[in-house]
């Protein structure tokens, strides 16, 4: 499908499944569920009208996360604004580092040396493993798993964040990218102690698929759950694996080719469905795609600095004009918007989060299936309440 | 000779303490005893398997996901001493759920809400009544203690309604309808699972069901209902009713926790969350028993011999493990949803129950097949529930399985 097929589209309006209320069927039951849930993945609400179990209607609401982020990013100089970043998705704070340096490096016209593209790739990508194993892990909890599932994905997100600390000093707020490279050379042990995880890495996954994904249950579970049609995601801008789960091919490492994606010899999977099947699929083929990349960066990755060294960091005022920078986060397009006045702070600072926008067909997903099916649904749109309220 | 006089005595030796102590007893009272210290030793035994259950589910669960479980309780008033692998876990989590505040929330129904977890915890007790523990242990020799086992049972889903309703919170409400539906699907397929054993052991008093399994082959296959082919279908059926029955992983709907955050029990805090976690091994546990004894052999040894170990040792050690299958299944598999598992139920375990009554109809018919008909005998009854069994589930998961994805052009 091509983006020309979508101009006879008519959104679909409203609720296709109607509320039943008479004598004979009673009265509906409206819960709400969260903001304190054991699986709303954070502070999420979403208040659900129930006939019975089948969801009529499901009003999700947001911001009770929100602090203010764009506001003080205004407020503050250009490079005061990267740690805060690490805490929008608090999962995949390389990549969230990665989309606000690229949109400040097109602002100011900044070059980046190759040693730290490929580092980038590098580290995305394994941000990119941590988020996806992450994700699979927690839709296994919500599907009823007694952590089982969730705890392999952690053994291996823990080696991995591991090697984050080791290289940025810290776990999971890592705050390691600069305008024009990168904070800090990893050392050949750090190389090489990567390398190997990456190169293991396809062995948890067949472990993983071995047990869960050809399983009855999770097929039941799963199988035509949420069905997302592929032209109401484009014109609701859903982007990332959900939307390449209804089958539309859009990967901004393609589209885009920002960073030095072009380099590397990967493929996009796609799914067909568009269900919750397919959505869990993305993510462990996208895995398996990542460990290709992985493994071609580190063994193409060059010399030289990691740091442009024309590059300015005290009193970094870019010219005034405005820039869009995007990448492929692991949850979808993650984009900053920023207009600079000329003066230390932007002018503008704006966040286009994947979570949010993904969020918002929730409730065209969730109609007409259980309470169950719509905490599962939620679960594999993958979302992160510090992105999503900001 | 020595082993075999030990052998006679242990097997008889609760029997002797209890008639000693009602000896010593005034004669009015001596049948008020007698059946106290029975109601007490079964409290005893099965308090101390439920204080510890939930200790081994958390370190095999724990083992099972790549980390230790609780290994920190140490002894009171000793900081720095032995740690016991953990071992006085239950008596911490005792004090715990002892020192917390019962909160009940200000619209619940107070009567109903104090009632429901007395309720649950009596009526999963009541089913121990008919087990028979040993050879000469059996608390109450019924003539129809399998249908007073399946009467007991089904009532504690009486309680966790009654906490449903009683709770007035909406995810309580949901638990409880939802556990209504599982016992009205669940409760036909658990006792259609046994009706080929009452057909073939042609009694309904359960330890006549184990004296008929008594019998072993050259002295070391043990005719147990299992190692037959309807026994080993009917006991796989009882498994899965059993585990839907006492709300167990994959059948956990009730308590749902990613969906309904504790179900029934959400309202529920102290010590009363305690009564219903007990009521929730007893009842396991009572099941269990109940399958070792149906399928297992009960008390029986499993070669001969193997019996100088009293009898009610090998009851203990198959119960701990049908408990240990249980809690490996939890670490297993994931939940179903309320419809497909009505559905299953309706689809696929009530035919395959029935089927199975049939196929030990035919077994019982050809009971006489010697010699090569013997193998026939065999190779029939495997087909009568095999066949069956691969059709069902086959339309049961019509349309599902692993898909295979494309890739994008470029």
């Amino acid at each position: 499908m091509s983006v020309s097929d979508l101009s006879s589209f008519t959104p679909s309006s409203g609720p296709t499944v109607r509320a039943v209320k008479d004598p004979f069927h009673g009265d509906l039951l409206e819960v709400s569920m969260g903001p304190q849930h054991p699986s709303t993945h954070g502070v999420f609400r979403m208040v659900v009208t129930l006939d019975g179990e089948v969801v009529v209607k499901l009003k999700p609401v947001f911001g009770y996360l929100h602090r203010n982020h764009e506001k003080i990013a205004e407020n503050t100089t250009y490079l005061g604004s990267m740690p805060y970043t690490d805490r929008l998705d608090y999962l995949c704070s390389m990549t969230t580092n990665w989309a606000y340096a690229l949109a400040v490096e097109k602002l100011a016209g900044q070059a980046v040396p190759d040693r730290a593209q490929y580092l980038r790739v590098i580290l995305a990508e394994m941000t990119r493993l941590v988020n996806h194993s992450c994700l699979v892990g927690f839709l296994f909890n919500d599907l009823g798993t007694s952590f089982t599932p969730l705890l392999y994905a952690f053994r291996e997100r823990e080696k991995i964040l591991d090697l984050f600390e080791a290289l940025s000093g810290s776990r999971m707020m890592c705050n390691f990218q600069r305008f024009g490279g990168c904070r800090v050379d990893p050392t050949p042990e750090w190389l090489a102690a990567a390398s190997r995880l990456v190169d293991n890495y396809p062995r948890f996954l067949d472990e993983y698929e071995t047990m869960l994904t050809a399983n009855e249950i999770m097929l039941a579970r799963t199988q035509g759950i949420g069905i997302l049609d592929a032209k109401l995601a484009v014109n609701a801008g859903i982007t990332g694996p959900c939307l390449r789960a209804s089958g539309y091919n859009y990967d901004l490492r393609k589209v885009d080719g920002y960073g030095f994606y072009p380099r590397f010899d990967f493929k996009v999977p796609l799914g067909a469905h568009g269900d919750t099947y397919d959505r869990y699929m993305m993510r462990i083929l996208e895995m398996r795609e990542s460990v290709k990349i992985l493994q071609q960066a580190f063994r193409d990755l060059p010399g030289g600095p990691v740091m442009d060294p024309k590059a300015k960091i005290r009193g970094f005022r870019p010219k005034a004009g405005e820039a869009y920078g995007r990448i492929e986060s692991p949850k979808g397009e993650l984009g900053f918007y920023l207009i600079s006045d000329g003066t230390p702070n932007p002018y503008r600072y704006r966040v286009r989060p994947p979570s949010l926008i993904n969020l918002t067909l929730l409730e065209e997903m969730c109609l007409g299936h259980t309470i169950a099916d719509s905490v599962v649904i939620l679960g594999s749109v993958d979302i992160v309440l510090g992105e999503v309220d900001r | 000779m020595i082993i075999a006089a030990i052998d006679s005595y242990l097997e008889v030796a609760p029997l002797a303490w209890r008639d000693a102590v009602v000896q010593w007893c005034p004669e009015p009272t001596q049948w008020l005893v007698h059946h106290l210290i029975t109601i007490v030793a079964i409290l005893a035994v099965f308090g101390t398997l439920f204080a510890f259950t939930p200790l081994a589910e958390r370190k095999l669960l724990g083992r099972l996901q790549n980390r230790l479980g609780p290994n920190r309780s140490g002894l009171p008033w000793w900081q720095n001493g032995p740690k016991l692998w953990g071992l006085t876990q239950p008596f911490a989590d005792a004090v715990k759920a002892l020192t917390k505040e019962d909160i009940v929330p200000a619209a619940a129904d107070k009567l109903l809400h104090f009632l429901a977890p007395v309720l649950i915890v009596a009526f999963s007790l009541l089913t121990f009544a008919v087990l028979p523990f040993g050879r000469h242990l059996v608390p109450v020799g019924l003539d129809a203690a399998l249908l007073y086992f399946f009467a007991a049972g089904s009532a504690t889903e009486l309680a966790i309604f009654m906490a449903g309703w009683a709770s007035r919170n909406k995810y309580s409400l949901l638990a409880a309808m939802r556990a209504l539906a599982q016992v009205i699907s669940y409760e036909l397929p658990l006792i259609l699972s046994v009706v080929p054993i009452v057909l073939i052991a042609g009694t309904l008093s359960l330890q006549d069901i184990v004296l008929a399994q008594g019998f072993w082959t050259f002295g070391f296959l043990p005719h147990w209902f299992v190692f037959t082919p309807w026994g080993f279908a009917g006991f796989l059926l009882f498994l899965v009713s059993a585990l839907a029955e006492s709300n167990r992983s994959p059948f956990d709907l009730p308590e749902a926790e990613s969906e309904l955050i504790a179900g029934h029990l959400t309202e529920y805090s102290g010590f009363k969350y305690a009564l219903f976690f007990m009521a929730e091994y007893f009842g396991l546990t009572a099941l269990s028993g109940l399958g070792v004894t149906l399928f297992l052999g009960g008390w029986q040894a499993p070669c001969a011999f193997l019996q100088f170990i009293p009898s009610w040792l090998w009851f203990m050690g198959k119960v701990i493990g049908m408990l240990l299958l249980f809690i490996w299944i939890r670490g297993t598999l994931l939940r179903l949803r309320i419809d497909q598992l009505t559905r299953l139920a309706w689809q696929f375990m009530v035919p395959l129950t029935l089927i199975n009554l049939g196929n030990a109809a035919f077994w019982s018919l050809t009971a006489g097949w010697t010699g090569p008909l013997q193998l026939v005998r065999w190779g029939v009854s495997l087909a009568i529930i095999v066949i069956p069994f691969v059709l069902l589930g086959r339309r049961l998961s019509a349309g599902r399985h692993p898909r295979t994805y494309r890739y994008a052009a470029s």
